[in-house]
């Protein structure tokens, strides 16, 4: 696979090491003051032009959230948040639409290229052509992306070309005025506003995110995409994102992340509600590298998402696979809930940590339908003085006959100064389902390391090619392009934490 | 329903101290650990269901019982005594609590005391029905076994009743020390008649090259509350040998500490939990793996029927320091009702390397190809899914090295069995 | 030309090899062979760079490299091939990538264009057909799932396609069935000529009925006590280790 060789020329080409991906964009900026309380709520509704609903509703989630308390049962540990020292709106400041490339801010233009993003995406994202080119000859299929920039979604490709097939990819601030029926419908109601204290958080202040409709049989053309990237200091993100496919449609949808390098902690709490209605697929695929913080600990960000897709419709499928390598904290449990009969949910999760950085993330899986079936795949890496720890809720309710789940967790420790924990939930209340969990803990073995490096491998290749093998069953799952480059943050990621 | 229980929770705690303030003119031992204990109890309270060690099992039913102390000394439990498996191995009873030396045996090879505990060091008043023990325990036995002696088999017998006319609750402390190379096989046997609260602590201290076999049958009566803790700390070489049957109570819990301080050190936690009714039983465990080369084996069974609630929570920590850890931990249930309910979490928690850790959990209903297959041979369906569940508790139950409590084991099964046909 | 003088190694404080002298000249093919704990193994992890072995003394180079100083990688790069006694098992990592991800290590090292994966597939392809081998070699993970024959097996095809200067072959014929010992012998051969030598460390005379060697030298406590020609082999096979030992004793 070219992938890996791709992986090891990475690791060659970075000799220096870090977060290549820690650059900040001077860019001017429209930014609230600090702080949060109503007024701060009400500015966000106001700036977005939200219809009342959205605002009473808003409100609602910002009172809620008052009284909740922050969750402590992760394995996790950080300062207190000082919620009031935010600013929980930032947008870049809108201009009037560049003719050509020559007059985007080419800070802008450099960010996206640093993102990796293809040269004639960067141009569409910058709003220089109306979003909407044919793919040419030979050329891999399009993606469609959209960019969150902060708290803004800056622009969305492809949108007439997927308009022709019905599918709706839109920011979602513009989705309230343009579909509002739908919003209505669907925005909490997979993940209520009051869930969590950090999805009540998100529901008070969210500013955009993606936007997705799939109509009934439709399958949608593209893999669409958002890149979410926190630039701002002392900015807050809370993307909100909602996916629907109707009865028999398909979506795979990609997200990317990352933030500069910045020495205070950043806050980022989305909230990603999925809805998948009779025979529906939805993939959604995550790689996850906000900035890790140093090799002290210091800086970072604190990523708290809530992310759960239900499965309404018979048949209906959710699959979450997520490469989490970055943030200084992650919390985050992509869920199903199972209610369709026959209905399927996956997981595949990869999460490395390093230095000192500290995951604590799984998933849920709620069956509730007949039949149906969840799969989960976890592989935790471990190194430096980092904790890793699988928490995972496999429920199986009354009526779920026949219902199935498998659970196999993998960890693996880099250097014996890290941590890598395994805590899983089973609660069964019906004889004719079926759990299983299998979970191990193992080190890359010197024998491993030596016959790699007897092939003529360096130490460093020998680790990349070892996790790698190790994330196979996980890797697998992402669509090809994301697979390589999940492949190279893993060695990346790695590198310098053996020998 | 949380708010609720935590009132009920806190009045329940409350009515505890009460007894405490009471009694602690009266009761022997070390006032001042006894008072740090009443602290601690003061401090802590009752466990709630907010609290991840007990977020499976609430316990609410023992609020709504007024438990009180067991005044009456009582001279008949002939019929609990004649229940009793005949092992051939000394005995040691006590009634509601109370050490019985008129219904006891003489031990040979080990030194017995009774009477007010000594709490020793290793006290875990951090955890709060060890520090509910601590500040009413007034008996308990006190087990020595000297270096290097084989003290053969022991039964420890704790027998609950509703002679009192009132509900109890009783809080033996008992303790077991091994010297290096001693071993000793501890048969411990839990049960009784009505509505009582037992909630004993065990501490073994097992030392270099030592072995305690520690099995135990928990049949305690059918309205009663079993809530135990075995705080255990095993040396170099040195073997923590256990069994746990659960077949009885109305609400138990049995929980065990298993520390491995030394090079090699090992402990056996298997289990099995037999529930019918609206029985709810709960077996926690944690291992703590603190020296290198140590290994721990935990084989957990659960089958349930009726509307009962089986709990399984196993955890192995594994210190920086324990480099060549050999852990390995498997649960399965066997959920025979519709109306059965299992919540297992098995956890690692591993902070060395170079370890080979494992688990495992299972849940499903018997294989109805097997099931078919011993039919399809002429054996009865009801034969046939006992024979079934025998099989599958084989595992932990076979690797009972005394025999005698291994066949008193399986009787108490077979009864069981015969119980929910 | 591997030139071994004065060889001292071990494990901890243990002591294995005390004192080898060994000249494996360009072109030929050595067998060494001895008793069971003779330090074989030793000797052909410490010539490969294993960790946790200790050099205590004296030399050991190939084609004027000091192997001793070099990473495990470097001596790769030089040329140097172990064939394991005990191929190690990579889950997840497949034999292919796993190839020609250490070929292009290889072969940037020294200098070499790199192969894309048509250009190796073709190569690896081909080694695979003229070793008789089956084609989902290539597919499988490295090692994962084989039997102890697939695994030796496994050992040859990579020294085919990665074609070192000096292979070791260490006991590679343990626990191997006679077709299985053929295909061995039947890889080391084709790699026979004047730019390949290989020390051939066996416990038995019968894989050198396939690979007949230039030299062979008996290895007993550390030393090498005997140096013949092949027919030391058939000796060794007729009268047993005891014989030879004590003779040199």
């Amino acid at each position: 696979m070219p992938a890996v060789t791709e992986t090891l020329d990475t690791v060659a080409a970075v000799t220096e090491g870090g977060y290549k991906w820690g650059f900040s964009t001077d860019i001017e900026m429209d930014m609230a003051p600090k702080g949060l309380n109503e007024d701060i709520v009400r500015l966000i509704s106001e700036r977005k032009g939200e219809p009342e609903w959205l605002l009473a509703w808003r409100l609602k989630a910002f009172a809620a959230w008052l009284k909740m308390e922050e969750p402590d049962w992760a394995k996790i540990h950080h300062p207190p948040i000082d919620y009031q020292d935010l600013h929980y709106y930032a947008a870049p400041k809108k201009k009037p639409g560049p003719k050509s490339l020559d007059e985007v801010d080419p800070a802008l233009l450099a960010m996206y290229e640093k993102l990796g993003i293809p040269l004639r995406e960067r141009a569409i994202l910058a709003g220089v052509e109306p979003g909407d080119v044919e793919a040419g000859e030979g050329e891999r299929p399009p993606v469609a992306i959209d960019a969150v920039f902060d708290s803004v979604s800056v622009a969305t490709t492809f949108r007439a070309t997927l308009a022709k097939s019905g599918v709706i990819f839109c920011p979602i601030s513009e989705a309230v005025h343009s579909h509002p029926e739908l919003v209505k419908q669907y925005l909490g109601s997979v993940v209520p506003a009051g869930d969590n204290y950090f999805a009540a958080l998100n529901s008070a202040v969210f500013s955009d995110g993606s936007f997705v409709f799939i109509p009934k049989g439709v399958r949608c053309p593209m893999e669409l995409s958002t890149y979410f990237r926190i630039n701002a200091r002392n900015t807050g993100q809370f993307e909100r994102t909602l996916i629907i496919v109707e009865d028999g449609g398909h979506v795979s949808y990609l997200e990317g992340c990352t933030a500069p390098q910045r020495d205070e902690n950043q806050l980022h709490a989305a909230v990603v509600e999925l809805v998948a209605m009779t025979d529906a697929t939805i993939k959604y695929s995550t790689v996850q590298n906000w900035y890790p913080g140093d090799a002290d600990g210091k800086g970072g960000i604190y990523n708290f998402v809530t992310k759960r897709g239900v499965c309404r419709g018979a048949r209906s499928k959710i699959s979450w696979t997520q490469v989490e390598t970055g943030s200084a904290i992650t919390w985050k449990y992509p869920s199903c809930i199972l209610q369709g009969d026959d209905s399927v949910g996956e997981f595949y999760s990869v999460a490395v940590t390093t230095n000192r950085q500290q995951a604590d993330t799984g998933t849920k899986m709620i069956h509730i339908g007949k039949r149906s079936k969840s799969t989960i795949v976890s592989k935790g890496i471990s190194a430096g003085r980092s904790d890793n720890t699988y928490r995972g809720l496999v429920r199986i309710m009354k009526g779920a006959d026949g219902a199935r789940n498998f659970t196999q967790c993998d960890s693996l420790l880099i250097g014996d100064q890290c941590g890598a924990h395994t805590v899983p939930y089973i609660e069964s209340r019906n004889p004719t389902a079926k759990t299983e969990h299998e979970a191990t803990t193992s080190k890359i073995a010197d024998d491993q390391l030596f016959y790699c490096r007897q092939r003529g491998l360096s130490q460093e290749d020998a680790v990349g090619l070892i996790v790698n093998g190790f994330c196979k069953d996980v890797l697998k799952e992402l669509p090809m392009e994301f697979a390589v480059e999940a492949q190279k943050l893993l060695a990346v990621s790695l590198e310098g934490s053996v020998g | 329903m949380n708010a609720v229980s935590q009132t009920s929770l806190q009045a329940a705690a409350a009515s505890f101290r009460a007894r405490y303030e009471g009694l602690k003119e009266r009761l022997g031992g070390d006032s001042i650990q006894r008072a740090e204990a009443a602290d601690a109890f003061a401090h802590q309270g009752l466990p709630g269901p907010r609290e991840e060690a007990w977020r499976y099992t609430v316990l609410r039913p023992l609020t709504e019982v007024a438990f009180h102390e067991p005044v009456v000394l009582l001279s008949d439990c002939a019929a609990g005594l004649a229940a009793l498996p005949d092992l051939g191995m000394p005995r040691l009873v006590f009634i509601d609590g109370r050490f019985r030396a008129d219904l006891s045996d003489a031990v040979t090879g080990a030194e017995v005391r009774t009477g007010a505990p000594a709490f020793g060091p290793s006290v875990a008043l951090g955890e709060k029905m060890v520090a509910l023990n601590a500040m009413l325990a007034e008996d308990g036995a006190a087990i020595t076994v000297a270096p290097g002696v084989d003290a053969g088999a022991v039964m420890l017998v704790s027998l609950g009743s509703d002679a009192h006319g009132v509900p109890v609750s009783f809080h033996p402390r008992h303790s077991v020390v091994l010297g290096k190379g001693a071993r000793l096989t501890l048969v411990e046997i839990n049960a009784g008649t009505g509505v009582y609260f037992n909630n004993p602590v065990l501490v073994a201290e097992v030392a270099e090259d030592a072995t305690l076999v520690h099995l135990r049958m928990q049949q305690e009566a059918a309205g009663a509350f079993h809530l135990s803790t075995v705080l255990a700390e095993v040396g170099a070489r040195g073997t923590y040998d256990s069994f746990s049957l659960a077949l009885g109570g109305r609400l138990s819990r049995v929980e065990v500490h298993a520390t491995l301080l030394g090079e090699k050190a090992m402990a056996h936690l298997n289990a099995a939990q037999l529930l019918g009714g609206s029985q709810h039983s709960d077996f926690t465990t944690i291992v703590r793996h603190h020296a290198p080369a140590t290994a721990s084996r935990q084989t957990v069974k659960n089958v349930l029927t009726g509307r009962s609630k089986g709990v399984f929570q196993g955890k192995i920590e594994v210190a920086r320091i324990a480099q060549k850890t050999d852990g390995y931990q498997m649960n399965q249930t066997l959920l025979l009702s519709g109306d059965a309910e299992i919540d297992s979490k098995p956890q690692l928690e591993i902070y060395a390397d170079d370890v080979k850790c494992s688990h495992g959990a299972t849940v499903g209903e018997l294989d109805a190809d097997q099931l078919f297959y011993l039919r399809s041979r002429g054996v009865p369906a009801e034969q046939a899914r006992n024979l079934l569940v025998r099989a599958f508790l084989s595992e932990a139950l076979d690797p009972i090295a005394h025999e005698g409590a291994r066949a008193a084991m399986e009787a108490a099964i077979a009864a069981w069995w015969e119980r929910q046909a | 030309m591997l030139e071994i003088k004065g060889l001292h190694a071990g494990i901890e404080d243990k002591e294995i090899l005390r004192g080898i002298d060994l000249v494996v000249p360009t072109g030929e093919v050595h067998a060494i062979m001895g008793p069971n704990g003779s330090g074989k193994s030793t000797l052909s992890y410490v010539l490969s760079g294993r960790e946790g072995y200790e050099v205590t003394g004296g030399s050991a180079t190939f084609d004027g490299h000091e192997l001793l100083e070099m990473e495990p990688e470097e001596r790769a790069a030089a040329g140097v091939f172990l064939a394991f006694q005990y191929p190690v098992e990579l889950p997840g990592v497949n034999n292919a990538n796993f190839l020609r991800t250490a070929l292009n290590a290889q072969r940037r090292a020294r200098g070499d264009a790199e192969l894309d994966a048509v250009q190796f597939l073709k190569m690896a392809r081909a080694e695979i057909k003229r070793l008789s081998m089956a084609d989902d070699m290539l597919k499988r993970n490295v090692n994962v799932g084989f039997s102890g024959g697939e695994k030796k097996r496994n050992e040859v095809l990579q020294m085919a396609i990665l074609r070192p200067k000096l292979a070791i072959l260490d006991e590679t014929d343990s626990g191997l069935d006679i077709d299985a010992l053929k295909i061995v012998a039947d890889g080391v051969n084709a790699l026979r000529g004047p730019a390949f030598s290989a020390v051939v460390i066996t416990h038995y005379q019968r894989l050198l009925e396939h690979i007949v060697p230039d030299r062979v030298h008996v290895l007993a406590n550390g030393r090498i006590i005997r140096s013949g020609g092949p027919e030391l082999a058939l000796e060794l096979e007729a009268q047993g280790y005891a014989a030879v030992v004590a003779e040199a004793a």
